[in-house]
């Protein structure tokens, strides 16, 4: 892995990565099928501590994964051309686009585009939750309830608007006293 | 300078925010809407709306657009490393002592719990956007078919293995074809 490559690579998810943070997911999976220095295993765990830490979900994990290709170069070069095609393309569109914003081939586009994103989004979630859970390997009681019941209390206090690194540091106290259970 | 400004501002903005793009709104009303006045309320949620549609990270692309806004490129370019400086300096610390963090048990069992209540934020996000995605858009019933047929079948070719890629660019061709051919508009 070159640095060269890493810019290709993550130029590539800059620019087709539709939807948001969550939206890189997908095709960082992608990359721990191509890649042997990154495994799907790693990949979860780097996800998760992204999501504890501050900044956008998706640019901490493409950072992290940088940094596991590359060390601190690579952590650098795969965050600058994550974004650069997005700078490129706002730069050279914001103003046509603030003009065309009704126009029936823009609008139809992007109506099929957010859709499908939030479907790619969905089937790189479900390999990561179903690893939480531990169902890879067996099934875990323990796991499950914790899983389901924390959906629920997210779900329940969203209108509250809590801060995400309460549910953070609660998951974090359930897990030293009971990691033996769902580890 | 409003260079340096707009990279301290965005930067504040990404370190003190958790839980992704969608928590960042609220504070960035407050910050670049009421304090800054670098934009208005509704010229926000404009961007807001069309940093999800462009590709890359949503915080990001909000970022480039108020940058953009206020000193064009270079401002949207200042803007948006300003978005990403946390992430750079506070990741890689994390993981230069990740692995010698989980060595130790304790660590590793918080772990455990930690992802456990991280894939429930995941899924409350994820809720959020299908909701606005595929649910929530407009009157038409049609058009909530359509969504959900995308939906599912941009699922479907993911678990198969298609690259996302190549998901992309059939469904930014479909919208295309749809509207030159079936409502005859160019």
């Amino acid at each position: 892995m070159t640095l060269l490559n890493i810019a290709y690579e993550f130029l590539k998810i800059g620019l087709f990565a539709v939807g948001g943070g969550l939206a890189v997911l997908p095709f960082l999976n992608q990359l721990a099928y191509k890649y042997d220095w990154l495994t799907h295993d790693e990949l979860t765990n780097m996800i998760a501590i992204s999501e504890s830490m501050p900044g956008p979900l998706g640019v901490n994990v493409v950072t992290f994964v940088g940094f596991r290709a590359f060390g601190i170069a690579g952590g650098f070069v795969a965050t600058i051309a994550l974004i650069t095609p997005s700078v490129i393309l706002i730069t050279l569109t914001s103003r046509a686009l603030q003009n065309h914003r009704d126009s029936r081939l823009v609008a139809n586009v992007f109506t099929l585009l957010r859709p499908m994103s939030v479907g790619l989004i969905v089937g790189a979630v479900l390999p990561l939750i179903l690893t939480a859970i531990s169902l890879n390997s067996e099934f875990n009681p323990v796991a499950i309830s914790a899983f389901v019941a924390f959906v629920i209390l997210v779900f329940a206090t969203d209108k509250y608007k809590p801060h995400p690194l309460i549910f953070i540091a609660i998951g974090g106290i359930f897990g030293i006293l009971f990691g033996e259970y769902i580890g | 300078m409003l260079y340096f400004q707009l990279y301290f501002e965005f930067l504040r903005i990404g370190l003190f925010t958790f839980g992704g793009g969608y928590a960042m709104l609220p504070i960035m009303i407050r910050v670049i809407a009421e304090k800054r006045k670098w934009v208005s309320h509704s010229e926000l949620t404009d961007y807001f709306a069309l940093g999800q549609i462009f590709p890359g990270v949503l915080a990001v692309n909000t970022s480039i657009f108020v940058g953009i806004k206020q000193k064009g490129f270079l401002g949207g370019l200042c803007a948006s490393l300003g978005m990403i400086t946390p992430s750079l300096i506070v990741i890689m610390l994390v993981a230069t002592f990740f692995e010698t963090f989980v060595e130790i048990e304790i660590i590793r069992n918080a772990f455990s719990g930690v992802l456990i209540a991280a894939c429930a934020l995941i899924v409350l996000a994820v809720y959020k956007i299908f909701r606005q995605a595929c649910l929530k858009t407009g009157s038409s019933v049609k058009l909530t078919m359509i969504s959900l047929a995308m939906f599912k079948g941009a699922f479907g070719a993911i678990l198969f293995g298609v690259s996302p890629i190549i998901v992309v660019l059939i469904t930014a061709l479909a919208g295309v074809l749809f509207t030159v051919f079936v409502q005859n508009v160019r």
